[in-house]
């Protein structure tokens, strides 16, 4: 059995483990409080841009950019793959990481190039199992909050490097942000632009054939499809930003859980060795007083 | 009335009922009274002008990259930023 100068010792330490898991805690859920609603009053953009895209897809057709019609083949697949830039976060990364994994084995299964763009600092462990891969490696570290400017400098680069012939479907991966306790990572393909099913049949009434567009469809698209995917990857910002922390604060109110449970174990352990302890000795002295 | 929105990718600046509202176009303004037909332009970087009623006095809103849409339903002029 521990000496009872060394249980002694383990008791403090992990009590002061707890003490930073619960501080962790606090801060994380204060900062969800605010990126939760960041993530909630960025929605709205995303849902009429997403809905004007649409539309204009209808009205103009596919062929208009290659930003939406594709490249015309399928061979390079660039995944955007936006983590953290912090650990401690449970199971935060592995599962954005592990959903980015699967997709490029699927897809160099079906005999395609994977490249990776890593935004974030916690999609370095990527590295380790594709070297050659990585194409990106961006540190958002300076990014505080996530704001729009930096979406848009991921967006611009990613376009430029679309337009120079590097990939010809992007697709980008994240955490939705569900609740506290639950982030789905989620996969998207951002390049060409995906025109979601329930927005593509004709609202009977609305007279989409009449709208007139100013300066002309061509030029709107042009304006409007770039301005998609800084969104796109924006809301992917934002909603990480949001899971991140929720993220966190569950694995922080676990962590605290189970060193409150380890305290109460050693605490026992200790009472149990000092009684011992005292038992022995008593035992000493009467068996002392016994013989004389 | 018109039902105007102003939407920026952080965060829904504007939900009203308002009489009329004049957007800087790419090819110049264009103000939208209800009942505007559908239509769709890009903007410039310039003033929203938001009349709440008529003869009433504007209200200024800076606005920068975006595009405006007029549908049945009212005016959304997403920007990139504002104020």
């Amino acid at each position: 059995m521990a000496s009872l100068k060394a249980l002694k010792i383990r008791i403090g330490s992990v009590k002061s483990t707890q003490k930073i898991t619960k501080a962790m805690k606090m801060v994380a859920a204060a900062k969800l409080r605010r990126a939760q609603e960041a993530a909630v009053a960025g929605r709205p953009y995303a849902e009429r841009l997403e809905a004007v895209v649409a539309s204009l897809a209808r009205n103009v057709g596919v062929g208009a950019s290659p930003l939406m019609a594709g490249t015309g083949k399928d061979q390079v697949h660039m995944l955007v793959v936006a983590t953290s830039e912090r650990g401690l976060a449970g199971a935060f990364n592995t599962n954005i990481v592990r959903a980015a994994r699967r997709k490029a084995e699927e897809l160099e299964a079906a005999g395609k190039t994977v490249v990776f763009y890593l935004a974030g600092k916690k999609g370095r462990v990527l590295r380790r199992f594709y070297p050659k891969g990585i194409a990106v490696d961006r540190d958002l570290s300076e990014m505080k909050v996530a704001g729009f400017d930096h979406a848009k400098a991921i967006a611009d680069d990613l376009i430029a490097r679309f337009e120079a012939g590097e990939f010809d479907v992007a697709h980008l991966f994240y955490a939705r942000f569900q609740s506290a306790l639950v982030q789905e990572p989620v996969a998207q393909q951002i390049i060409p632009v995906a025109i979601p099913a329930s927005a593509a049949p004709k609202l009977a009434n609305s007279g989409d054939a009449t709208v007139a567009y100013e300066p002309s469809e061509e030029a709107i698209l042009a304006d409007l499809l770039p301005r998609n995917v800084a969104i796109q990857i924006f809301r992917a910002l934002l909603e990480n930003a949001a899971s991140e922390q929720g993220s966190r604060m569950t694995a922080m109110d676990n962590a605290t859980r189970n060193a409150g449970d380890m305290i109460k174990r050693l605490s026992i352990q200790y009472n149990r060795a000092r009684q011992a302890a005292i038992t022995t000795e008593l035992v000493e002295i009467i068996s002392g007083a016994e013989a004389l | 009335m018109l039902h105007f929105e102003l939407v920026t990718p952080e965060r829904l600046v504007r939900s009203d009922e308002v009489y009329m509202v004049t957007v800087p176009g790419a090819d110049g303004d264009f103000a939208v009274l209800e009942g505007h037909a559908p239509f769709m332009s890009t903007i410039r970087d310039g003033d929203v002008l938001v009349q709440k009623t008529q003869g009433g006095a504007p209200e200024t809103i800076a606005i920068r990259g975006g595009f405006a849409e007029v549908n049945a339903r009212g005016l959304t002029v997403l920007a990139e930023h504002t104020g």
